[in-house]
């Protein structure tokens, strides 16, 4: 019979508004409106700064959740891009700082970050599990050594400082306000891209080779290719964030990327969870609040310990974060992010 | 039964899908597959037929790049593919399925072929989603159909039953214009009645695909093929028509072992 050659699959404008769903439009209202009841520091400190740890996993979880990839030096692709900000914008450590207008330094940034992170994938992609970690881990800590140890182009050890976020629309983007919907725009259309390309031929293609690389080799594709693409892709999502990071802290130095920041971008992630894009930003938020009130609850000596607690109790009970544990409440939501789309 | 292979359409340097010389894969010391010669006209339907360990599935894996083979010479339709990567044969219109299903559990059944579709097309790095009157979705939906895999199309595939993993397994196969497959015991834990429906799906094939089946059941083997080859200790001892096969009494002996299952 030809009824399911028939089947209609769903119109253009249906699957638009199933991928979008309810949920996603309450939310989007609330983080709208969100600037309405917060301070200052909520808005920027939590608000901002969860926005901009959420996109760095995100790329993680990009790599990660889709293609089975897990690396370790996101953060050091990130930082890579605050470095150019300041590099060829503008800082007041005297080195460097071309001053270049902010809509030709962000593009390069970006840029720079996309190719820096293919080069790592091209270096790890013919790796597996453990091993693209380790190749991953030994990448991000030479390269924090190496901007510790290089003045010429990083600047050693006290990095840059003094870099600011720039004036357009007549608007300075570091106020806590226009900040923070600077940070929910890019976030959101680095969430949506994501999601969206989960669907198309590329994203299926990388959550295949995930499953199956061999596979994916006897069907005619280019696995190798196909993983260095995927971190081209992450490196540029990563890079936003990182421009956006730089603009944040007004300085880089390689304590930004030390080993302590990648595994936090890794944790995150995995507090998060990995089936779907919002996990990376829920885990960026739990993170963020501990480590900014954890210190009032527990004292400065002993915060970290009740981080890494969270963390164990995590990972125990869901080993898919804190989506997972949605999941199990919610058994539709759980199929629907199995399926990574209607 | 052996049918006349259609050569005519070919030239003649070309006439046959798939040349083995002396093609040997070595593992250590073990040598698994020992200088194979074999000449496969395009068309034709070869079954190999050997016991475990006979280096059966080791001979595809070289054949199709999975394993290089560690010496020997394999041309396809002419062209030399030894040293091509895996993807750049399967871009050639070889194709092959594995004896343990490998499938992409994480994808729908249909997706799952769509890909297998797209790998042998263009656009394969493309960022939009396919529509569904993309060219390769709609070949999917064929695919889909030939095997009987529509009434789950959206299903998820670490969800399927062994039987109808083995259908999608043939089916990635079928996908995008083969022109010579490996089936590596397509039958393998298969019911009665899907055992038909294989034989059923095989004999329905286009005729100027051809493939080499490695089957041990001899009841699928000798109705699906023309012409039939038995390796043993990673060397070929025997090539003849299924019913020289079947009634050879060495074959019997060393095979059959004096009684046949099914």
């Amino acid at each position: 019979m030809t009824l399911a050659i028939e089947t209609p699959r769903k119109s253009r404008v249906d699957t638009l508004l199933g991928d979008i769903g309810i949920g996603q439009v309450l939310l989007a209202v609330a983080l709208l409106l969100y600037p309405a009841i917060a301070s200052d520091f909520f808005l920027t400190q939590i608000g901002g700064y969860s926005l901009i740890w959420g996109m760095i996993a995100l790329s993680l979880m990009m790599l990660a959740g889709y293609g089975g990839m897990v690396s370790l030096a996101q953060i050091t692709v990130a930082g890579l891009a605050g470095y150019m900000v300041a590099i060829f914008g503008e800082n007041n450590s005297n080195v460097h700082g071309f001053g270049w207008p902010w809509w030709v330094v962000v593009p390069i940034a970006v840029f720079v970050a996309g190719i820096a992170s293919a080069l790592i994938g091209a270096i790890s992609a013919r790796t597996d599990g453990i091993y693209t970690i380790m190749i991953t881990l030994a990448i991000a800590t030479a390269m924090y050594y190496f901007t510790q140890q290089n003045y010429a182009l990083f600047n050693g050890f006290p990095g840059f400082t003094g870099i600011r976020a720039p004036d357009f629309l007549g608007i300075y983007w570091r106020d806590p306000m226009p900040f923070y919907y600077l940070c929910l725009g890019v976030a959101v259309v680095a969430y949506a891209a994501v999601l969206y390309c989960a669907r198309s031929t590329f994203g299926l293609a990388l959550q295949a080779l995930r499953d199956n690389p061999r596979r994916m080799r006897a069907l005619g594709f280019h696995v190798t290719q196909h993983k260095i693409v995927t971190y081209f892709y992450a490196g540029l999502i990563a890079g936003l964030a990182g421009v956006l990071l730089v603009w944040f802290n007004g300085r880089i130095s390689p304590g930004t990327i030390g080993v302590g920041a990648a595994i936090n971008v890794l944790i995150i992630a995995v507090i998060g969870g990995m089936r779907h894009p919002i996990g990376p930003f829920l885990g960026a938020l739990v993170v963020v609040l501990m480590q900014t009130f954890a210190i009032d609850i527990v004292g400065a000596e002993r915060f970290n310990t009740l981080i890494g607690l969270f963390f164990l109790a995590i990972v125990f009970i869901s080993p898919d974060g804190l989506l997972g544990l949605w999941g199990k409440l919610k058994p539709h939501l759980r199929q629907e992010s199995l399926r990574s789309g209607p | 039964m052996a049918e006349p292979i259609a050569a005519s359409r070919l030239q003649s340097s070309n006439a046959h899908a798939l040349e083995l010389d002396g093609v040997t894969r070595q593992f250590g010391a073990l040598v698994a597959v020992s200088s194979v010669n074999m000449r496969i006209a395009a068309g034709e339907r070869r079954a190999v037929l050997g016991s475990n360990g006979a280096g059966k599935t080791t001979l595809f894996n070289a054949i199709t790049g999975d394993f290089m083979p560690t010496a020997g010479k394999i041309r396809f339709f002419g062209e030399d593919i030894t040293m091509l990567p895996p993807h750049e044969r399967i871009r050639r219109g070889l194709r092959r399925t594995y004896q343990i299903s490998q499938l992409f559990g994480g994808l729908t059944v249909l997706d799952g072929i769509f890909l297998a579709c797209r790998g042998v097309s263009r656009n394969r790095f493309s960022l939009i989603r396919p529509k569904p009157d993309d060219v390769n979705m709609a070949q999917a939906e064929l695919i889909l159909h030939a095997v009987h895999l529509e009434d789950i199309r959206d299903t998820m595939v670490a969800t399927l039953s062994h039987g109808q993993q083995r259908q999608l397994e043939i089916a990635l196969a079928l996908a995008g214009a083969p022109r010579f497959i490996l089936f590596d015991e397509p039958a393998a834990g298969l019911s009665p009645t899907e055992r038909r429906d294989l034989v059923a799906i095989l004999n329905a094939l286009p005729k100027h695909i051809g493939y080499v089946i490695i089957e041990h059941d001899l009841d699928v083997a000798l109705r699906v093929s023309d012409y039939v080859s038995m390796m043993h200790n990673g060397k070929l001892f025997k090539e003849g028509t299924p019913e020289e096969i079947e009634n050879d009494p060495q074959v019997q002996e060393i095979y059959l072992g004096g009684g046949r299952h099914g």
